[in-house]
């Protein structure tokens, strides 16, 4: 089975995030970066299918943030091949602009399963999972709580996580793009020694991609910190006044008859 | 499970031995010393003395998959029994931790956070290295930040992570600036630059990190001229002293306990008022008993006049570890999971035993650590837990309150 997997740079929130001069986007340079933990996840699920199903775990980022690191770190768990599209300096594409950029890159790839993070916390114009799916055409489940290899070959079972506690297992026929919650355990740990290893002995593959990026759908006038609001009032007195209280306001927001 | 030697089993014992500085552990006689004297050895399945003998016996796969493999605290009492002068400690455990990860098995899951941690900031907590100097936020002397302002000084001072981002520990990091300054050295810290020196990340077995943390301390290190590197933190003060020189990185480097003994007749004349106190000392591992530095910090102590010096019953080379150290700052969990307890627990009843009001320590870690064991063991408030310098920093009228 031959696995693609999608690796994002999310900003690092244990830096405070700073907006930039215009007042309608982040200052990505004062931004760390980390790979994103559903990604995280994916290329853990994918280690774990190739390990117990055979096949190659083709890993794939845009050239941004930290994703050296990340692709070099993707090298020593296991992954076979890291690809790094390049993408101009300073320019943070949309979820729906990247999925274009990585379908192009993976035209060329053998791809029985594209494994992706159902979510990232800079998302903004839809999520890139199923984005990633209609620009490859291909069938897409998101919510997937764990992948195992299929009865038959060319299918794998996922469990589908739903609302109330419902876990599916369904089975998927590939090629397809399944929408990563969480593995089927957690990211493993690789000794950095490994990590410094697969930096000198890795190579990446950098294709030339020339997709017309798409524009994205949602442009942002204003981006500001929350605001602290003034609205809050504190109830105090007997159990029976603040009781009543609370019943006035129900009554007033229309809630209470 | 065969325990007879086999060529395989020796030869690897050989060569895992090789990374410590003592004698090959092919030289065990099996005594028990070890296993005996270690304050987990009992909680292990395999102590010192089986780790030996089941390698020797080619039994690897077992030792490698075993919890137990993470129980040692690195408080250096088997390497410093050992009558083969055996490097346990800080050769065979880390070598075998090592191999362990390297065959694939993970590490307990507190330690992959901290690791990781490690690696992507340089400090063990996970913090933004931005925030490195947020301690001296409106303190009263001066802060150089050599990696904005290179230039010469007496004291390069590694700060340590603890001491730069845990709350608890900032009254000792403020005070020790203000002692500095008091005496009349000229000092800087790194600032946003500063990484750990890397001495747990070692013990744990993670080679690849710590090489990672010497390159880099290096790089910083070497662009900056200083007279003394001096630290807070035992474990770098360890790292420093007696790691970094095996990659041709060699610094003059003091634990501030023994440059402040140093300046024993400046800082008497400094001291303006006394601290009523009992007190007793706990003998930190890394400076204590794999060093042998006892006397400084007790002559630090003694220097306080209202201070009443106790010793506890295990004291210098016998002194109980705190359960913190050779990574064990973050095994709490597994090792109370795999049948051991929280040292520092024990360590703090000890202290009380004694009658002591105060229990005086000289690592960053030991703060927390002995905190916390005094709620556990219903000690709080009965025992309080102070670092030498803020005792000291007391007597100077330097201390955080006299100052606010």
């Amino acid at each position: 089975m031959n696995i693609m997997v999608v690796v994002r740079q999310v900003p690092d929130l244990i830096e405070s995030l700073e907006i930039d001069a215009s007042g309608s986007s982040l200052d990505w340079d004062a931004a760390s970066f980390i790979i994103n933990e559903c990604d995280d996840h994916a290329l853990e699920q994918a280690l774990l299918l190739k390990e117990a199903a055979g096949g190659t775990v083709t890993v794939v980022a845009l050239d941004q943030g930290d994703v050296d690191n990340t692709l070099y770190t993707a090298a020593a768990k296991g992954a076979d091949r890291i690809v790094k599209i390049p993408v101009d300096d300073g320019w943070h594409p949309s979820p729906r602009a990247a999925a274009a950029l990585y379908a192009e890159a993976a035209k060329d790839l053998a791809k029985d399963l594209v494994l992706v993070g159902v979510q990232a916390h800079d998302e903004l114009d839809g999520v890139l999972a199923p984005a990633l799916a209609a620009a490859l055409a291909l069938p897409y489940v998101g919510v997937i709580r764990g992948v195992q290899a299929g009865s038959e070959p060319g299918s794998v079972v996922a469990c589908k996580e739903f609302p109330g506690a419902v876990m599916a297992r369904l089975d998927v026929r590939l090629p397809a793009v399944l929408g990563i919650l969480g593995a089927d355990q957690p990211p493993r740990y690789v000794p950095v020694s490994r990590i410094r290893a697969a930096m000198k002995e890795s190579r990446f593959e950098e294709p030339a991609v020339a997709a017309a990026p798409a524009a994205s759908l949602v442009s942002v006038h204003k981006l500001y910190p929350p605001v602290s609001g003034t609205r809050a009032e504190m109830l105090v007195g007997s159990e029976s006044d603040i009781a009543g209280r609370i019943a006035a306001i129900l009554a007033e927001k229309g809630l209470l008859k | 499970m065969s325990v007879v030697p086999t060529d395989a089993g020796v030869e690897l014992l050989e060569q895992l031995g090789k990374t410590g500085s003592g004698t090959s552990p092919l030289g065990c006689m099996q005594c028990g010393m070890c296993a005996a004297s270690c304050p987990l050895g009992a909680a292990m399945e395999f102590p010192p003395r089986k780790l030996i003998l089941q390698t020797m016996a080619g039994n690897l796969d077992k030792v490698l998959a075993s919890p137990s493999l993470w129980m040692c605290v690195g408080c250096y009492t088997c390497s410093h029994r050992c009558p083969r002068d055996i490097e346990l400690t800080d050769g065979l455990w880390p070598a075998l931790r090592d191999r362990s990860m390297q065959a694939g098995f993970q590490p307990p899951g507190e330690l992959q956070e901290t690791f990781q941690n490690l690696f992507k900031y340089g400090n063990t907590l996970g913090k933004s290295p931005r925030q490195r100097l947020d301690w001296a936020k409106g303190l009263d002397v001066p802060v150089l930040d050599l990696s904005k302002e290179s230039r010469p000084v007496d004291v390069l001072w590694l700060v340590g992570c603890y001491p730069s981002y845990y709350p608890r520990n900032h009254a000792v990091t403020r005070a020790w600036a203000r002692i500095m300054t008091r005496l009349g050295v000229s000092w800087g810290v790194l600032g946003a630059k500063e990484k750990s020196a890397g001495e747990c990340e070692r013990m744990f077995g993670e080679e690849g990190l710590f090489e990672t943390l010497v390159e880099e301390n290096r790089k910083l290190l070497g662009a900056q001229q200083f007279e003394t590197l001096v630290t807070l933190d035992p474990h770098a003060y360890r790292a420093l002293h007696a790691y970094y020189p095996r990659f041709g990185a060699w610094y003059p480097v003091q634990h501030y306990t023994t440059f402040l003994a140093e300046r024993l007749d400046a800082l008497r004349g400094m001291i303006v008022k006394p601290v009523e106190a009992t007190v007793t000392y706990h003998d930190n591992c890394c400076v204590g008993r794999r060093c042998g530095c006892y006397d400084p910090p007790r002559a630090l102590l003694q220097l306080i006049p209202g201070v009443k010096l106790v010793e506890m019953d295990r004291h210098h080379d016998n002194a109980l570890c705190c359960g913190g150290g050779g990574g064990g700052m973050w095994l709490d969990a597994h090792i109370v999971a795999h049948g051991g307890h929280r040292l520092s627990d024990e360590r703090i009843r000890q202290a009380a035993a004694t009658g002591a009001d105060t229990l005086a320590v000289s690592c960053p870690y030991e703060l927390s650590r002995f905190e916390d064991a005094a709620k556990v063991a219903g000690l709080d408030g009965q025992v309080k837990v102070r670092d030498i310098i803020e005792l000291l920093a007391e007597s100077m009228d330097l201390g955080e309150r006299s100052v606010a």
